[in-house]
């Protein structure tokens, strides 16, 4: 009995503390400034349809600021919008925009510094220089926001969603667009990215550094200047995403560098220029992934030692796959390769002849990048020919002695 | 000029030779796309017969089909006719025939199985291969005082553009490979009409690896307005220069 | 009618025309004669204009030859050997040139094809044709368009007896209508009734050219060829044919 008698009364108290302060033209409170002044711990403001152009508004306290169907907060082109550092705040509906530029600081429309259990939600960001930029945090969700950029330059542009020193972060169903790197990644660990659109972006669509344990799954790059980078990271798990249309002279689907102990599944890359470039990795899993239409599927340096490449499907690329020397100590195993000319007399659906996928073409534009030019022609394909019947610049032992006959099912 | 070239086309109907190889390029097409598994696969090979076969049986039809008609162009001589004109019917005859083959046996199963971009570059740079190949031809045949030094010839020209040209080329590009080459390569491409056609399907198939390196630089250059009017112009003058060359000669010529 | 002058050809090192310089007018039937390769086949061929010359001109009807074949139109040619696109059918052919020509159906010169009965292998293609009927068929083709201009080479060879005559007779009858008609002939005795005047060709240089009834006078012979014969005697002679040594004995042995 006196059990129930307290929790009701902690909860009058909960409730009775839990104030609404409505925020706006018209309303008792005029101003945000104000409304955050006024809020206590556990207070949501609800910001009413309208333009606030309060400069930078720092909140510490754990509060819930909501917004209306217009509700718009204005930086000038000159001033950081929300500052956030303490627990449980959520920042949801709000329209940022015209946050400011430095070129000494990071300005950003929303910034996070030593926090946690942060929300930030349904909010509408566009032209600043970074849209959300976090710091020093755990537990932070970031969900369902949209934020688009005016692409100048690189250095006159931030990150979309910039994550520094933080763990178990979550990024869900944002969109990215026109930002230096979409979502950017730098010492955070144990944290997901789910669902998310990140597209036309300057530099990379995810850019991951130094960051461990990560999960990116189901997300789509589209488009970005360079793709995706993924280096000096471990155990980073990347399942059903989608690369597609990275193009460029140094543009990858996946550009993987110093990463070791991580999966790569389930992944389609479509029409990129390559499609997974490796450097300096070890101990990965590339499983059941498609490859269609790439310049280069995949690209593995020699540096690369013990990943294991298999049941993935090669259709329609340029070149399936390219290395820079002769050394290969990946094993290649039931991967379907469209260009596979072998047999199967047993009908185990395994070719009984092993698949070569690095061509001696591959060799001479790795070397000469200009004979790309002659990619297609009748010289190349007889060089090819040639090189196949008696193998000289192709390293031996890069080769698929199990490939399929048919498509994997993925 | 039309009155003649529907004689010339009713005698190369009459020989079979084009209708075989209409039936030739339709079951082989036709054939690849039933085979193969993917659609691309199947333009691929397409690729090879356009730019190796299409342009080798343009050429040694054109020179045989030339010695077969000096009998015809002889009679003609003596009629009221000005050379250029029976020369240029001969051209059309010809190259109506041969562009209703290859839109008739390629065209056909490309638009029922691969109706897109790279579909319609490979039919645009084949019909244009076509033409190229039918003038240089004339070029050869008319230079040549008989038919076997006249196939030879259309057989040397057809291996040097299809194969030797390129092997030149990855040479330069290899001697040369300290210096910033790429402009020139555009050059070279315009030299060979089987490159320009090659590169002109590529941008549709390969845009992705094109994207990639020096490959950008073709693909700004290609892709543009600019680059589409460069190809179309200099595939014209390769239809037209030698034909004008060969109708030159012709002129000339003491038959 | 036609105007030679200062005509110079060049085959090679063989000089196939020295300096020919000639007139010929209508009404006159010309006999071109000379032994093999005397040049009278090419100073034919420089006359339709299938052979150009090095230098020096020609004009048909005060005009010059120089590239515009209209003048053609006003010629009846018929060759030496006739070849024909094998796969056309006699019919064709004729409807053919006929298409060319553009003359109405009335004035039409039918005769040799009535007298030759070639309606009646009208749908038989050119190649399954024997020589004879080939040059039946050229003959025909010749008068076909009623010129004004008639060039014949070696019409009567490989003609039966009979054809020979029905052709004969159909030039008879077109010097009556005050043609112009060129005949070159080895046998001379063919061309005793029809010529008026003779030309005679060596080694491209034009070695006489006169009138027949001035020529007989000047040679007190009645025959063609013995007239030749006797005009040749003394100068300096490297062949001869048949009936040039056929006449040579009967003169030795009158004597």
């Amino acid at each position: 009995m006196r059990l129930v008698i307290t929790i009701l009364l902690l909860l009058a108290i909960t409730t009775a503390g839990a104030r609404i302060i409505v925020t706006g033209k018209g309303q008792p409170v005029k101003t945000l400034k104000e409304a955050v002044a006024l809020a206590k711990d556990g207070d949501t403001i609800l910001l009413k349809n309208g333009i606030y152009k309060e400069g930078n508004i720092l909140i510490t306290r754990s509060v819930i600021l909501l917004g209306e169907s217009n509700t718009i907060l204005d930086g000038d082109n000159k001033t950081e919008l929300i500052t956030i550092s303490g627990r449980n705040i959520t920042i949801k509906k709000i329209q940022f925009q015209n946050a400011g530029y430095s070129a000494l600081n990071d300005f950003a429309s929303i910034k996070v510094i030593d926090a946690s259990n942060i929300l930030l939600e349904q909010n509408t960001i566009s032209n600043s220089y970074f849209a959300i930029h976090i710091s020093n945090t755990s537990y932070c969700s970031i969900r369902n926001n949209k934020i688009s950029g005016n692409p100048t330059s690189e250095q006159l542009t931030g990150n979309g969603i910039h994550l520094w020193k933080s763990s178990h972060a979550l990024i869900e169903n944002n969109y990215v667009s026109g930002h230096r790197d979409g979502i950017y990644f730098e010492f955070v660990t144990e944290s997901t990215i789910r669902n998310n659109r990140s597209e036309n972006n300057i530099r990379y669509g995810l850019h991951f550094m130094f960051s461990h344990s990560d999960h990116y799954i189901n997300n789509t790059f589209k488009k970005n200047g360079a793709g995706v980078a993924v280096m000096y990271s471990k155990k980073v798990i990347m399942t059903g995403n989608h690369f597609e249309e990275n193009w460029g002279p140094s543009a990858y689907g996946i550009l993987l560098k110093e990463i070791s102990d991580g999966t790569i599944s389930n992944n389609t890359f479509l029409k990129n220029t390559v499609g997974i470039y490796m450097e300096g990795s070890s101990r990965m899993e590339i499983q059941k992934n498609a490859f269609k239409n790439n310049g280069w599927a995949m690209k593995v340096q020699a540096s690369c030692d013990d990943n294991n490449i298999h049941h993935n499907n090669f259709n329609g690329n340029s070149f399936d796959i390219a290395t820079n020397g002769t050394m290969m100590l990946n094993k290649f195993f039931n991967n379907y390769w469209d260009k596979y000319e072998g047999y199967d007399i047993n009908k185990d659906g395994i070719g009984d002849v092993p698949y070569h996928p690095v061509s001696m073409y591959a060799m001479i534009v790795e070397q000469n990048p200009t004979t790309l030019i002659l990619m297609r022609s009748f010289m190349v394909s007889i060089l090819d020919k040639a090189e196949k019947a008696i193998p000289s610049l192709t390293p031996e032992n890069l080769r698929d002695d199990k490939p399929m006959m048919k498509p994997n099912a993925l | 000029m039309l009155k003649l070239s529907r004689y010339v086309l009713y005698d190369i109907l009459r020989s079979k030779v084009v209708l075989a190889y209409t039936l030739f390029l339709f079951i082989v097409s036709f054939s690849l796309f039933q085979l193969e598994e993917n659609d691309s696969k199947a333009i691929l090979s397409l690729l090879t017969i356009v730019l190796i076969v299409v342009p080798l049986i343009s050429m040694i039809f054109t020179t045989i089909h030339y010695y077969n008609s000096y009998e015809f162009i002889e009679l003609m001589l003596s009629q009221p006719l000005s050379r250029t004109r029976i020369l240029l019917s001969e051209y059309a005859g010809v190259a109506l025939s041969l562009l209703s083959a290859f839109f008739i046996g390629i065209g056909i199963p490309v638009l029922f199985f691969a109706f897109d971009g790279t579909g319609l570059a490979l039919l645009f740079t084949g019909g244009a291969l076509t033409l190229v190949f039918i003038s240089i031809a004339f070029l050869a045949s008319v230079k040549a005082r008989d038919k076997a030094r006249g196939i030879g010839a259309a057989l040397l020209l057809w291996f040097y553009f299809a194969l030797i040209y390129d092997g030149l080329v990855l040479l330069i590009l290899f001697a040369f490979s300290d210096y910033p080459m790429e402009k020139f390569t555009l050059l070279l491409s315009a030299l060979n009409p089987i490159d320009l056609g090659r590169i002109f399907i590529m941008l549709k198939m390969d845009i992705s690896a094109l994207m990639g390196y020096t490959g950008a630089l073709y693909k700004d250059f290609f892709g543009s307005g600019t680059g589409v009017f460069f190809t179309l112009g200099i595939m014209l003058l390769w239809i037209t220069l030698p034909l004008l060359w060969a109708i030159r000669v012709f002129k000339r010529k003491d038959l | 009618m036609i105007r030679i002058e200062n005509l110079k050809k060049k085959f090679k090192k063989l000089q196939a025309l020295d300096d020919i310089n000639a007139f010929f007018n209508q009404g006159q039937v010309i006999s071109l004669i000379g032994p093999n390769g005397s040049g009278k086949t090419t100073l034919i061929k420089c006359i339709l204009g299938m052979v150009r010359a090095d230098s020096g001109s020609i004009h048909v009807n005060g005009k010059q030859i120089n590239g515009d074949p209209s003048y053609r139109s006003q010629i009846g040619y018929m060759p030496q050997i006739g070849r024909y696109p094998d796969n056309m059918k006699v019919g064709q052919l004729f409807r053919m040139l006929k298409n060319i020509r553009k003359m109405p159906e009335t004035e039409l010169d039918t005769d040799l094809l009535v007298k030759f009965n070639l309606v009646s292998i009208f749908d038989k293609p050119m190649r399954t044709l024997s020589g004879g009927t080939r040059q039946k068929v050229s003959a025909a083709l010749a008068f076909y368009f009623n010129p004004a201009i008639l060039i014949l080479d070696e019409p009567t060879a490989g003609l039966d007896p009979l054809s020979s005559e029905i052709l004969k007779e159909k030039i008879m009858q077109e010097k009556q209508k005050n043609k112009l008609i060129l005949i070159t002939s080895h046998i001379l005795s063919d061309l005793d009734e029809l010529t008026t005047d003779v030309m005679y060709l060596q080694e491209g240089k034009m070695i006489f050219y006169k009138e027949l009834s001035v020529l007989k006078k000047e040679t007190n012979e009645e025959k063609l060829g013995k007239a030749i014969a006797s005009i040749m005697k003394g100068g300096k002679r490297e062949a001869l044919w048949i009936d040039e040594v056929l006449a040579l004995k009967e003169t030795v042995k009158t004597n």
